[in-house]
């Protein structure tokens, strides 16, 4: 514990820094993955190779892709934007095919009237499409941020800071607390975003949270 | 693009392919180390998925650990480890099981617990023990999903047994490591296509015995 209130002020930057990787590279897979999976699910031609792309993407393993994708983009080893590039590509191998999924098992007889109803198609993507695959979406980011908060930390052996930082110094140095500090703080990053997404969830789609709903009537 | 030559060159170089830090003894360890943890994992995991998936009970146990679990950074376990067992594969083999737990405990019991309620009625009505009903009706056809868990779980740890190397066990870790603290790119890079070659052929037999796992009623065409 010691340890611990002495570094407030690292514990604090490497959290910082942790986040500063973390929620862009959540960010960008989700406002890319909707596009992405619209696309693989409006056309034909572009599913097979978007879906099985992302189902190759994810055989990846992490500190691999740290190395390799300096080499293709042209960035320094310990830049962090390798990690944010990288998890980000994690996360639409994620998000892709579900967002495809969801947009594909979505009931065509409200589309259908909605289309009568004379809406265009982006403004039905956007007000009937969109909503309705809310939940699912949802579900998709909450995987999505909790893995990137725990994959963040791999990139410190490489020497990029994050709260992954606390582990490779910590075991460097025979410091138990430091260690388990980070564990802990990654833990608690992961399950207070987790939380903040369920929240934001329940403001955005509160369709999907009806406590007074009968209970025959949820199917 | 000539790193990826370089990287090619380097392993098919055969100076580097035999001896104790050659590219067939490694690749060999990170197998190994992802076939052990793996199957220690199964070994806690499928029965106590199998439990849950036929009682019903500890459900929400079991989604909640695996939640959690999945949230843990496993190179903080590994470091954690690594420091209070010592350097050696005690430590990360350890995080590698804790790390392939929760994806096998999820496809055990959700390969029980998707089995439609009427065939389980059914078998229970023509006199089927529990035991039975386990054995020759949840398990079989659960077992597709199970397999899916065991896969995914391997395919995160090929992964991740790259860590291991840092904390001074073998494996195709190594190189990576050797190579950053050497400069040498086209070694780094040998290594994490050599792991990403392992997690492609780990995919590739897990999708053939996904396959025949698979009980012949529940094919299709």
């Amino acid at each position: 514990m010691r340890w611990v209130v002495d570094n407030v002020d690292v514990l604090a930057s490497r959290t910082f820094a942790h986040l500063a990787i973390a929620l862009p590279a959540i960010a960008l897979s989700v406002l890319l993955a909707v596009p992405l999976g619209w696309l693989a699910e409006r056309f034909r031609w572009l599913r097979s190779p978007l879906l099985t792309g992302s189902g190759l993407l994810y055989a990846i393993p992490s500190l691999p892709l740290f190395v390799v994708l300096p080499l293709v983009i042209g960035t320094g080893v310990r830049d962090p934007l390798n990690i944010v590039i990288a998890l980000t590509l994690y996360g639409l191998a994620l998000m892709v095919p579900s967002v495809a999924d969801a947009l594909r098992t979505l009931d065509s007889r409200v589309l259908d009237s909605a289309n009568a109803l004379g809406y265009g198609p982006v403004r039905r993507f956007f007000t009937v499409d969109l909503p309705l695959a809310g939940p699912t979406l949802l579900a998709g980011v909450r995987v999505v941020s909790v893995s990137t908060i725990s994959l963040v930390t791999v990139g410190a052996v490489l020497g990029v800071p994050s709260l992954g930082l606390l582990f490779t110094d910590g075991f460097q140095r025979g410091i138990i607390a430091e260690v388990v500090a980070g564990i802990v703080l990654t833990v608690l990053l992961a399950l207070l975003l987790d939380r903040l997404l369920v929240l934001v969830g329940r403001v955005v789609l509160p369709w999907t949270h009806q406590p007074s709903r009968p209970a025959g009537a949820a199917a | 693009m000539n790193y990826f030559a370089d990287a090619l060159a380097w392993i098919v170089d055969p100076a580097h392919l035999h001896g104790s830090n050659g590219i067939l003894a490694r690749s060999a360890e990170h197998l190994w180390y992802t076939l052990l943890a793996v199957a220690l994992a199964c070994l806690v995991a499928i029965p106590a998925g199998w439990y849950v998936g036929h009682t019903g009970r500890g459900r929400g146990f079991a989604v909640g650990l695996s939640g959690a679990v999945r949230a843990v950074p496993t190179l903080g376990l590994i470091t954690l480890f690594g420091i209070l067992l010592g350097i050696g594969l005690t430590g990360p083999m350890l995080a590698f099981v804790v790390l392939a737990i929760p994806s096998i405990l999820a496809g055990a019991y959700a390969g029980v617990e998707a089995i439609d309620p009427a065939v389980l009625d059914a078998a229970r009505a023509s006199g089927m023990t529990e035991w039975q009903v386990l054995r020759q009706v949840e398990i079989p056809l659960g077992l597709p999903l199970t397999v899916a868990g065991v896969r995914s779980a391997a395919l995160q740890v090929v992964a991740t047994a790259t860590l291991a190397a840092y904390v001074g066990a073998g494996g195709l870790g190594r190189y990576l490591f050797l190579g950053l603290k050497t400069q040498d790119y086209a070694q780094m890079l040998a290594g994490s296509l050599l792991v990403v070659a392992l997690a492609l052929i780990s995919e590739a037999v897990f999708s053939t015995v996904q396959r025949f796992t698979t009980p012949a009623g529940l094919r299709t065409l």
